[in-house]
């Protein structure tokens, strides 16, 4: 029966085209419009690291004191001070201070330009905590932190431009001027949003291209590439500046069960407390842990825009299907001598119900393929309205394709519940009496 | 083969009661050709609409090929009607955006039957009212009396075993009711029990038996006192 309501719903369409014009723009404008937005949300919104963030950790420690802090948030980094104490105290299964440098890389070639490579300071853990994926070799060693040796990880892009894409684990690349060996290669990395270093790049940034360990970069006295705050003015020279209480470093933890994350807490908090009786916190402890989508959140991650635009969107389609309502409404009921003459010979109610349920569903499909072309053209001219790099993630892939046709459908039998049951209700007497 | 006792029907509004049928009684047998006639509003077009179990009764009984039809649910009574019964309506009540073919179609498709035993019956009702050639016109194209023919291979494709008849040549030019006509009694001298109403005097002495009904019940012409009362005036008269 199926087919045979499909082929009335489609035979019904055409009857009436005008109308059907009208409810199919009505779903097509109206998904399109949710979904464009949607896709922009969803870039913005998803878990960058879905099969680890409900163990990584963000530890925040409060060094500056509630004259300069707002609503009692602890600042969204760390001091070097406490980045190191942290460090060496090794109460995570896996911890990693981050900061982001700016080093220029030197090809060997002398022909060939140094080229400005975007570059993070990290401790071994960095890699196997966020699953970074190697496609030669693999992290340097925690010896390689104590040692604080000259080793390096690359992406595959750098690889393919210093080495032409061979294999270069043990070979060196040139930093500056200095010499770093490589470990290993990842391949083209890049989580959105990019959640170890939101503070720097807002969630989104183009994927860097080189990690050298933490305290190799502090060696070298290579400073912060990203934000740099200070509550008090830290003197002058890089030792001073390290010992001061600007913060600069992002310190994240793997810490496998809540209980761990419970401890950890705790640690923090005593941390914190030592610090208060050393004096060089005059304040009570004031630390947090968090996990990878709440630090997201606290970070407002998701642009207010998108939000907005998007509870506008869905405001939209619900306009829509309201619009639609009314339409499939007046389609239906003056169709009500021939539901009166299909009761007769032998529908039932239910029978009437699944044909106009099908025949919107049809109204639905060919909404959802509108609202495609449309979400489609939507998709492309996001970057009118978003920054740049927020806007290249917003994609029409398959999932969206598929979220687009069965919002579609979904959106039309759902406005077609009332006028579908209006349908059904008709009394076969009356309509054939007064025919 | 439709027995109703009793039977009432009424339509009640916050101030009113109006009763379309009351203590309505009648019996037709298997294979009768009945024709139900009387003045306008007297419920005529009431009883076929609950004999076709298009709409339910307020009170009696109604046993239909030996079902008692009242406590059946919506999906009980349209098999029934789909499988036991036939309409044939006065204003032909085909569907105007299907063809001829499409049209005694529909039955059968909510019989879930196979598409070649379809086929083989409406080609078999449209040769029986004579219209297989017309089987890809639309209803807007033919005259009334094919559209009329049309409803009545409708009707048959399923092959019911009641016929109900709403007034079905009141559309009608004497010639092309006359026609219409002709093919029920053939119909019916097939074997087929149909139940007619009708206005028309000439069309119902043509069935085997009259059923007169006045303000909602069935009643006898000869015993009638409003019926004497109206003769008795007329035989004054003349």
């Amino acid at each position: 029966m199926f087919a045979y309501y499909l082929q009335l719903g489609l035979r019904s369409l055409r009857r009436n085209p005008m109308l059907t014009a009208l409810m199919v723009m009505a779903i097509g404008f109206g998904v399109a419009a949710s979904m464009t937005t949607y896709s922009v949300f969803r870039a913005t919104s998803r878990n960058p690291i879905p099969q680890k963030s409900d163990v990584l950790y963000m530890a925040q420690v409060d060094n500056w004191g509630p004259e300069n802090t707002e609503k009692g948030e602890p600042p969204n980094a760390l001091s070097y001070i406490d980045a190191m104490a942290l460090m060496r105290a090794k109460k995570a299964s896996r911890q990693t201070a981050i900061y982001p440098i700016g080093p220029s890389v030197i090809p060997e070639d002398a022909g060939r330009l140094p080229m400005r490579q975007g570059a993070y300071a990290v401790g071994a853990d960095f890699f196997t905590m966020f699953d970074a994926p190697f496609i030669q070799g693999g992290p340097w060693t925690s010896e390689d932190d104590d040692k604080h040796a000259s080793t390096i990880v690359i992406d595959r892009k750098l690889n393919e431009k210093l080495f032409n894409g061979g294999q270069s684990v043990g070979k060196q690349v040139n930093l500056d001027g200095r010499l770093f060996r490589v470990t290993g290669v990842i391949d083209e990395w890049n989580p959105q949003p990019r959640f170890f270093d939101v503070v720097n790049t807002g969630g989104f940034d183009d994927a860097p291209g080189v990690y050298i360990p933490y305290n190799r970069a502090i060696d070298l006295q290579l400073a912060t590439n990203g934000n740099n705050n200070c509550s008090s003015d830290p003197g002058e020279g890089w030792d001073n500046y390290i010992r001061s209480e600007c913060i600069w470093n992002a310190f994240w933890v793997e810490l496998p069960t809540k209980a761990a994350a419970a401890d950890y807490k705790r640690f923090l908090q005593g941390y914190a407390s030592e610090q208060q009786r050393a004096g060089r916190f005059r304040w009570a402890p004031n630390v947090r842990l968090r996990g990878v989508m709440e630090w997201l959140d606290v970070q407002h991650v998701v642009p207010p825009e998108s939000q907005i635009s998007l509870a506008v969107a869905f405001g939209f389609l619900i306009i829509c299907l309201v619009n639609t309502i009314g339409l499939l409404l007046a389609k239906f009921m003056r169709r009500a001598p021939e539901i009166g003459v299909r009761r007769a010979l032998g529908a039932s109610r239910r029978t009437i119900y699944a044909q106009f349920l099908i025949e919107a569903g049809t109204v639905g499909l060919a909404g959802g393929l509108l609202g495609l072309i449309l979400t489609g053209i939507g998709v492309l001219g996001v970057g009118l309205v978003f920054p740049k790099d927020i806007a290249r993630l917003a994609t029409l892939d398959p999932s969206l394709v598929l979220l687009t046709l069965v919002v579609a459908i979904a959106a039309s039998l759902i406005a077609a519940f009332y006028p579908t049951w209006r349908a059904a209700q008709v009394q076969p007497a009356w309509q054939l009496k007064s025919n | 083969m439709l027995k109703m006792s009793h039977l009432a029907k009424v339509y009640r509004t916050e101030v009113v009661e109006t009763y379309a049928l009351r203590d309505f009684n009648i019996n037709v047998k298997e294979g009768e050709f009945v024709a139900v006639t009387g003045p306008s509003g007297s419920g005529k077009t009431t009883f076929l609409t609950i004999a076709g179990l298009l709409e339910t009764f307020t009170g009696g009984e109604y046993h239909l090929d030996g079902v008692e039809v009242s406590k059946l649910d919506d999906n009980a009574r349209s098999r029934i009607r789909n499988e036991k019964i036939g309409f044939i309506f006065q204003a032909f009540n085909l569907i105007p955006d299907l063809n001829v073919f499409d049209n005694v179609e529909v039955p059968l498709r909510y019989r879930g039957m196979k598409a070649a035993e379809r086929k083989q019956r409406i080609m078999d009702a449209l040769e029986r009212v004579g219209l297989a050639s017309r089987a890809k016109h639309y209803p807007a194209e033919l005259s009334g009396g094919q559209q009329q023919r049309v409803a009545i291979a409708r009707a048959l494709a399923g092959s019911p075993r009641l016929l109900l008849a709403d007034e079905p040549t009141g559309n009608l030019d004497t010639q092309m009711a006359r026609g219409v006509m002709e093919l029920l009694e053939e119909i019916h001298r097939e074997g087929a029990t149909i139940v007619m109403v009708t206005h028309d005097p000439e069309l119902a002495a043509r069935a085997q038996r009259n059923v007169h009904v006045i303000d909602g019940q069935v009643v006898d012409l000869a015993e009638d006192p409003r019926f004497h009362a109206a003769s008795h005036l007329a035989d004054t008269a003349s």
